[in-house]
Order: structure tokens, then C-alpha cells, then sequence
């Protein structure tokens, strides 16, 4: 039973970190602290509202005047986003599957691609790297989603309409993630992988021994990064899927919420579906949040 | 292959006037050139895939973009060429954009950009006070909203700002005689933009806050006490004459985020309202006019002329802020 006291050391440990650290708060600080708790409150307001919203049984939904909490928590809402049907007689899983696949296939291809990309454009002094940085540098500044046009034409030319293909490869560039490891792998020392060339590594070796057990920290970040991009992108779904049978998660809840303005009919549904969206984000952040904040560090655009 | 991160100088050949050992020279500049490309025939092997897909849908989509945009092209026949036809109209007929699209764009992008960006700044040096145990409970707090991609939360501006009495904006009015009546929010012109611009507000602390924090969190603690001795009196003092010059490529790098998420929102207005164009077109920005020619109207020509002044808009943006925080000759 040793690992089990060792999580309840690793917790009053933790537990006293957090008591010590309140202790030496001077008044400036618990002020701010008072002020900063207001604000994240508000900030959290609308994230802890749907978590309600998703539980509520029919009748809390219409309520007046509306309640911020659940009163009787059901899964009702969840059952019927299970059962709900759109015009095609598809059930959600069928969306959700999709979205898995997507968002397993992307996140895999634009880390691999991006920490392919990154290692040479930081230590390899080789031709033509400053313009193939420059302009990586420059589509940072692009946002895809105004070159829907375009992007609908290469996609219809390259036949991968209606294929997670049409999901996966439009999405795989990411170069803000190129960027961020570039930036990250530039910290290292050149005299670290000399060292290992001296001793007969070769290339790929240097790479995966060397270079990406030390920048895990923004391999973590770039991981984050395109599962957000993956898991909430409905925009290849709206342009390059005709087949309802194809689209993902992300699309199946904005038709449902589309028009909701002024009915309420499928807001407990609605709100069930973005949950499970929202919720897979989350727990990656939390599960990584200090090696995001590790990576952001060398953010910067030098 | 060497690992230095220097590029290996170029070897200057004197110009001569002979035209044929000029040409010489060029032919083994190139075959050096070559020589040397091949040497380093593994970096781009190791860049190859990325760069593949980069140019299939993001280099490629917006040249011909560009080449669209002076097409008149309506997806069934082959582009017709117009020359600057596209932006002609665009700039002198195109009444919706010139007198909603714009000054809509203007306001929405001059809220959400520099006061995100600045409470952004504001927030993350704020939070960066704190003991670094709290800390980090604080920046998720800022931080999730952004988590939601937008999408995801929906549903909840929805039932928050809808137009009866069990909307919650509306009810906590009612309660409080502010109103007399349910104001249908989302669908009013006058209401939209306003509602816009709070939700792109609250979800706007991204990854640019992140960059911040750290970049605050990681200038040098001496940097302050040296200050000090120097004559550095209030906290204001340091934050404008140490952090903010410490942490620029940070601040740059936000910055952009902020001026690339700003410009490319528009999915909003058209979420909250439920129709394409909004009402009145009171929150038309130019992502909804892109949209609204390109797969309503289907004049792609016209679309992609649009979407390339958008483009050019935020690089000549981030050109800017590139200027006032970016690197300089002497750095």
C-alpha cells in the first residue's frame, strides 16, 4: 500500500504549501486576492452555467424567474442527445466517433509534422531556412478561416471530399505550433547535440534521444493546442462534408443550437452536447497547465 | 553537417567584366549551392511533411485567393477575368459594407483587440503577484473561457440574453425595474454588437494571456532591485521601465494573437442572432460579408476580394505592432 501513502504525503504536503503560502499574504495581497476571486467568479459564471444547464429536468429549463442552479439534477438530457436524431436518422455517437477519429489523427499528424519541422529550421543552418521561417512566421498572421473559398476548391480537386481526410489534412499545418517549439528548441545548446555527433548519433537519433525528451515541456503545449484546434473545428465539416454521416461533434451542436435564439425546446440537449465538448478540453489543461506555462515562456517573437 | 545557428556565409565572387567567366562564376554558384543544398538533404527531408500540407491548404488557398479575387467567378461556369472590377465595387457600391461591414469591423475590432489585449496584461500581471501554488487556479479561471472555442458556448449567451422573461439578463432587469419589458437582445440592432463585443471579450484571454503571464513571470527578480537602487519608486514605475521592455517579444507575440482572433471573429454575430445576415446588419463584420457572397450569394470572385482586404488589413495590423514592440537594429 506504499503508493497510497505516498499520495496522502504528496496531499498534505500539498495541503501545507497552500496553508503556509496563504499565511504569508500581506494586505496588498489579500486584496488582490479578493479582487482577482470576484473576477475569475464572473469569468467562470458562464462554464459553471452549463454545467448546470446540462443537468436540469425540462420543467427547471422554463422556469420564471430562471435559476442559475440545478435544483434536481437528471440525465435526462444526456439520454435524449442520445436518442435525438437529426434528419438522417443518425444517432450522435456516429458524430462523436467522428470527432474522436478527427481529433486523434490531427492532434498525432500536427505534432509529428510540427516537431519534424521545427528541429531543422532551429539548429539546421541549411538554405533557404530564414524564408521558410519568415513566412511561416507570416501565416501566423492568417487566419485560414477567411480563405474558406480557396480551401473548399483544393480540397474538392484533391478528391478527399466526404473522408476524414477532408477533416485531418486542411487542419494539419499549425504553425503557431511550429513556431512555439522553433522557439523552444533554440534554448537548447548547440553544444548538447555536438556532443552527440562526436559520438556517432546520427540525425534521426539526435532528434528523438536528444531534442525531444528535452522539449517535452512544448511538446505538451503543441499537444494542447491541436487538440483544441481538432476537437472544436466544425469549419471542415460546413465546407467539405455534404455526407451527414461524416460531420463531427462540433457541427452537430451548432445546428442544434442554431436558431435556438428564441426557443428553448433543445437548450437541455444543446447544453448536454457542449458539455461534452467543453469537458475533454478542460481536463487536458488541467492536465498540463505548468508545462503551457513552461513553453509560453519562450513565446516570444524574437 | 554543421549545428551552428549561424547560416554559412556565401561566398563573394568578384564581379568581372567578362561575360563568360560571369557566367562561369553563376553556374558554380549554383552547382555550390546545390553542393551545399544537398548536404543538408536531411533537414528537408525532416521539414518536407509539414511543409507539404502548409502549402496544399494554406499557401496555395490564399494565392488563389488573390487570383480569385479578380475573377468574377459563380462556382459553375470557369472564373471569368475583371480585373479590379472586385474591389472597385467593393470600395464605391457595395453600400453594406461600406456603411455597415466597416464601421461594424472598426468598433468591434477597437474593443475587443486593445482592451482584451490591455486587461489581458492587466490580469496577468495581477495574477503573477500571487504565491505560485494560488496562482495557477487564477490564470485557468482567465484562461478557460477561451477553452470553449467559441462554439461550445452558445447555448449559454443564448439563454442568457434570450428575448422573454426567462432569459436571465432579462429577468435580473425586469426584477430590478431597469425594464418594463423583455427586450429581444439578440435580435435588436442596437443591443448585438454590444453583446458581440462582451462574449468576444470574456473568451479572448487565450493563448496570448498565457504568453504574457509568462513572459512576466519570467523576467529576472534582481532586474527590480537594481531598479530600485536606480530610483524606481512606485509599481507603475516597473512595470513600464522594466517588465513591459523584458518581455516585448511576449508582448509581440500577443499581440498578433490578439489582432488574428479579433479579425477573423465574426461567427459570433451570427450564432447569437441565428440568421446570416444579422438583423439590420447591425452586427455584420467581415467574416458574415465573406460568407454571406461566398456561400449564399455565391459570388466567389467578390467573396475572395474581400477576404484578401482582410488579409492585407491584418498584416499591415500586425506590421504596426510589429514596429512599436518588435526587435530592433540594435538588439
Amino acid at each position: 500500500m506504499t503508493w497510497l501513502h505516498r499520495i496522502r504525503r504528496s496531499m498534505a504536503s500539498s495541503w501545507s504549501m497552500y496553508r503556509s503560502d496563504f499565511r504569508s499574504l500581506d494586505k496588498t495581497q489579500i486584496l488582490l486576492l479578493f479582487l482577482l476571486t470576484v473576477l475569475a467568479m464572473f469569468m467562470l459564471l458562464p462554464l459553471v452555467f452549463i454545467f448546470n444547464h446540462a443537468f436540469k429536468p425540462l420543467h427547471e429549463l422554463f422556469l420564471f424567474p430562471p435559476t442559475f442552479f440545478v435544483q434536481q439534477a437528471t440525465m435526462q438530457n444526456f439520454t435524449d442527445l442520445l436518442h435525438a436524431t437529426q434528419d438522417t436518422f443518425l444517432p450522435v455517437t456516429r458524430f462523436i466517433f467522428n470527432s474522436i477519429m478527427v481529433t486523434l489523427l490531427s492532434t498525432v499528424g500536427m505534432v509529428i509534422f510540427g516537431a519534424l519541422c521545427a528541429y531543422p529550421l532551429s539548429k539546421h543552418p541549411f538554405p533557404g531556412r530564414k524564408i521558410v521561417f519568415g513566412v511561416i512566421l507570416l501565416s501566423i498572421m492568417i487566419a485560414v478561416e477567411t480563405m474558406g473559398i480557396p480551401r473548399y476548391i483544393v480540397v474538392k480537386s484533391l478528391g478527399i471530399m466526404n473522408t476524414y481526410w477532408g477533416h485531418v489534412l486542411p487542419i494539419l499545418a499549425l504553425p503557431v505550433g511550429v513556431f512555439l517549439l522553433k522557439q523552444f528548441m533554440d534554448q537548447v545548446p548547440n553544444e548538447l547535440l555536438e556532443a552527440a555527433k562526436l559520438d556517432g548519433a546520427s540525425e534521426w537519433q539526435i532528434f528523438m534521444r536528444i531534442m525531444i525528451p528535452i522539449v517535452t515541456p512544448a511538446m505538451a503545449t503543441i499537444t494542447i493546442l491541436s487538440f483544441q484546434t481538432a476537437w472544436t473545428n466544425s469549419e471542415t465539416s460546413a465546407l467539405f462534408m455534404q455526407d451527414d454521416a461524416m460531420k463531427t461533434l462540433p457541427f452537430y451542436v451548432e445546428s442544434l443550437t442554431s436558431n435556438l435564439a428564441n426557443t428553448v425546446a433543445r437548450q437541455g440537449v444543446a447544453a448536454a452536447a457542449s458539455l461534452i465538448i467543453f469537458v475533454p478540453n478542460l481536463m487536458i489543461f488541467l492536465l498540463s497547465q505548468r508545462k503551457v506555462i513552461q513553453t509560453m515562456a519562450h513565446s516570444g517573437i524574437k | 553537417m554543421s549545428l551552428s545557428n549561424d547560416a554559412t556565409p556565401v561566398v563573394q565572387q568578384p564581379i568581372t567584366a567578362s561575360g563568360a567567366k560571369l557566367k562561369g562564376n553563376l553556374s558554380r554558384k549554383l552547382k555550390d549551392k546545390m553542393r551545399e543544398m544537398w548536404k543538408f538533404r536531411l533537414s528537408y527531408l525532416f521539414i518536407a511533411p509539414f511543409l507539404i500540407v502548409f502549402s496544399l491548404f494554406i499557401i496555395i488557398p490564399v494565392l488563389t485567393g488573390v487570383a480569385l479575387s479578380f475573377t468574377y467567378f459563380n462556382s459553375i461556369e470557369f472564373p471569368k477575368w475583371a480585373g479590379w472590377m472586385n474591389y472597385q465595387n467593393l470600395f464605391s457600391q457595395d453600400v453594406i459594407f461600406l456603411k455597415h461591414v466597416i464601421p461594424n469591423s472598426f468598433k468591434f475590432a477597437l474593443f475587443v483587440g486593445p482592451i482584451g489585449y490591455v486587461l489581458s496584461f492587466v490580469l496577468a500581471w495581477l495574477i503573477a503577484q500571487l504565491p505560485s501554488t494560488i496562482r495557477v487556479w487564477y490564470a485557468l479561471a482567465m484562461y478557460a473561457p477561451s477553452l470553449t472555442g467559441g462554439i461550445a458556448m452558445v447555448v449559454v449567451w443564448q439563454v442568457m440574453f434570450t428575448g422573454d422573461r426567462t432569459g436571465y439578463i432579462n429577468s435580473f432587469l425586469l426584477k430590478w425595474g431597469f425594464i418594463d419589458q423583455p427586450v429581444l437582445l439578440t435580435i435588436d440592432k442596437e443591443y448585438l454588437l454590444g453583446i458581440m463585443i462582451i462574449v468576444s471579450i470574456w473568451s479572448s484571454m487565450g493563448l496570448g494571456f498565457l504568453a504574457i503571464l509568462a513572459g512576466i513571470l519570467n523576467v529576472d527578480r534582481t532586474l527590480y532591485e537594481a531598479g530600485r537602487i536606480d530610483g524606481i519608486s512606485s509599481r507603475l514605475q516597473e512595470i513600464w521601465y522594466i517588465t513591459i521592455p523584458m518581455m516585448k517579444p511576449q508582448m509581440l507575440f500577443a499581440a498578433v494573437m490578439a489582432i488574428v482572433g479579433t479579425l477573423k471573429s465574426g461567427g459570433i454575430g451570427t450564432q447569437l442572432s441565428g440568421m446570416n445576415p444579422t438583423p439590420d446588419y447591425s452586427g455584420q463584420l467581415f467574416m458574415n460579408h465573406i460568407e454571406d457572397f461566398g456561400f449564399t450569394r455565391l459570388e466567389l470572385g467578390y467573396a475572395s476580394a474581400i477576404s484578401i482586404v482582410l488579409l492585407i488589413l491584418t498584416i499591415l495590423l500586425s506590421r504596426f505592432l510589429w514596429m512599436l514592440l518588435g526587435p530592433k537594429e540594435d538588439e
